[in-house]
């Protein structure tokens, strides 16, 4: 046989166990969420009839409506403001050279690799002597400032035609005028490979939450996953359709974005 | 040289614009790492602390459960990190060829699971691979396998489905950063290469590896971090456990701060153990690309 086509049928039968691979606990996901706790865990692998009790055992032990529109609200605005202020950053850091600037850069580099657990009781000690214990403002505040997405935006402007810039400046706009309507619609993929990282980020967020919500009626998605699994004896149904419900928003901003995400990948690591 | 105005307003705004990032930067990392460095020195539970001196540090050699987490981590890593960057690499390798079908398709697939939270998955995977669960009835029926493996409650095997979670949650995400890469890489000189009768695996290996080295670089310190802050997944799916053994540094540093009786300035010590061996990585990783480099 010939060996080109071997090889291509090679390259399929691996890409396709791979797709396979990744794609199958979120059908057992789908499915659990219809079945019953026992079913679940003797392996069936069809639809049930049970969702509707999973739903309704699951909006008994937790208020969804608030739990969502908690994780709703720091993921949507953490994003606005990361987005805000570190493409602000980015933009600065590439247009305006100056050597202060590129030390700045280099000792960002090197915090860069300071990893969340060395921040972590500094940083609850400070937000507990201002009294932010339990608020989102405590969640929202210390991730708005990431040197991942500054960094980004930075690597991503290089990829921004200067003559642009100064054929604004010579039109008299002022830098702000440039960087709201002249950066910024033309960054648009840029910002949006940015959006998915961020807001799933935010979304996804866990340790740090856990940390300075307390109180049931403040709590996100993802800590309340944590309590159904942790549970003396976890009702897979009711767990399983809570992560379904969990994912629904990240994977929604994923497809929606998914052309220009590519894109903006693609312009980061020029 | 005297400055013009319009440099100087340049200047000016340069700065405005790096400002608000840099001001939440010092507020809400520089500061916090410098009182971290201060707390390393305290000694006391709660909220009594006084100066210890090198009390913490000592403590630190004879600290069993530290030494047990320092070595799960470094399991972790040494397992975990290549089979990801390969795995990565090789998708890339293989979605980057344009005569290929479904490469849309297939891309968003492997892409997938990074869209689901740590903790989201971290359930999935401690249900699939519960005792009776599905990998163990799956491999039973396809007889790999004549009684349940101990999954989540034997130690090593705990180990294996940490490994296998992390891998699964984060290859597609390093891929997509290779495939980026790869689309800026000149095709002619792989078609050269082609016609010069140089065979598929010596292309990967002296051209598509080299090039994309400063990525693959970027990838690894990415993930030594992600590996050295691991902390979701064995909080949900082991606790650390069974025994400890995928107790991670950064699980025992918040059971040192929140579960235990508070320590702060220990487990501030300990957390300066992690930015230590973040920077010897580091060094290290960036030592090997630049040697790497030299002969060609």
């Amino acid at each position: 046989m010939n060996l080109y086509l071997l090889r291509r049928a090679g390259v399929y039968l691996f890409l396709s166990v791979a797709a396979f691979v990744s794609v199958f606990p979120f059908i057992w996901m789908a499915l659990g969420a219809t079945n019953r706790s026992a079913d679940i865990v003797t392996g069936k692998l069809s639809v049930g009839s049970n969702l509707l009790v999973n739903f309704q055992s699951l909006m008994a032990q937790v208020d969804l409506v608030r739990v969502f529109g908690n994780s709703f609200f720091i993921a949507i605005v953490s994003t606005i403001l990361t987005l805000a202020v570190s493409s602000l950053a980015g933009y600065g850091f590439e247009i305006f050279r100056s050597r202060v600037r590129e030390r700045i850069f280099q000792l960002l580099l090197l915090l860069l690799s300071i990893p969340f657990a060395a921040l972590m009781v500094p940083l609850f000690v400070m937000i507990s002597r201002v009294q932010l214990t339990n608020t989102f403002t405590a969640v929202i505040l210390p991730s708005i400032a990431s040197i991942f997405i500054v960094f980004y935006f930075r690597q991503a402007t290089k990829a921004f035609p200067a003559d642009l810039r100064d054929a604004a400046r010579v039109d008299g706009l002022k830098e702000w005028q440039i960087f709201l309507f002249v950066y910024l619609p033309t960054m648009r993929s840029t910002y949006a490979a940015a959006t998915i990282i961020v807001f799933m980020g935010a979304w996804n967020n866990y340790l740090w939450p856990l940390i300075v919500l307390q109180t049931p009626e403040n709590k996100t998605i993802t800590l309340v996953i944590s309590t159904l699994t942790a549970a003396y004896t976890p009702d897979y149904g009711v767990i399983l359709l809570t992560t379904v419900l969990a994912t629904l928003p990240t994977l929604v901003i994923f497809f929606v974005l998914q052309r220009q995400f590519v894109q903006g990948m693609l312009g980061a690591v020029k | 040289m005297a400055q013009t105005r319009l440099d100087r307003n340049e200047q000016i705004n340069g700065w405005a614009f790096v400002m608000p990032a840099l001001v939440l930067l010092g507020i809400f990392m520089i500061y916090p790492i410098l009182w971290s460095l201060w707390m390393s020195f305290q000694v006391g539970r709660g909220n009594s602390f006084s100066f210890g001196g090198f009390a913490n540090i000592q403590r630190l050699a004879n600290d069993a459960l530290l030494v047990q987490a320092l070595l799960n981590t470094g399991f972790f890593f040494v397992v975990q990190v290549p089979i990801m960057i390969i795995l990565a690499l090789l998708f890339a390798v293989a979605l980057n060829d344009a005569t290929l079908r479904f490469r849309g398709l297939f891309r968003t697939l492997i892409f997938l699971p990074c869209v689901t939270s740590l903790i989201a998955y971290s359930s999935l995977f401690k249900s699939m691979f519960s005792g009776d669960g599905i990998v163990n009835q799956t491999l039973m029926s396809l007889h790999l396998i004549s009684a349940p493996l101990p999954w989540l409650t034997d130690p090593f095997w705990a180990k294996i489905v940490i490994v296998l979670a992390i891998t699964w949650r984060w290859t597609g995400y390093n891929m997509i950063f290779y495939l980026a890469a790869l689309q800026n890489v000149d095709k002619s000189i792989y078609e050269a290469a082609r016609i010069d009768g140089i065979p598929a695996w010596a292309r990967f290996w002296h051209i598509t590896v080299p090039m994309l080295k400063p990525v693959i670089l970027f990838t690894t310190i990415l993930s030594t971090i992600g590996t050295l802050q691991l902390f979701d997944e064995v909080n949900n799916i082991t606790q650390g456990g069974p025994g400890n053994g995928t107790m991670t540094l950064s699980l025992y540093i918040y059971n040192l701060t929140f579960r235990m009786m508070p320590s702060f300035g220990y487990s501030a010590t300990v957390s300066w153990v992690i930015v230590a061996i973040v920077a010897v990585l580091s060094v290290i990783q960036f030592a090997f690309a630049r040697d790497r480099r030299r002969p060609s």
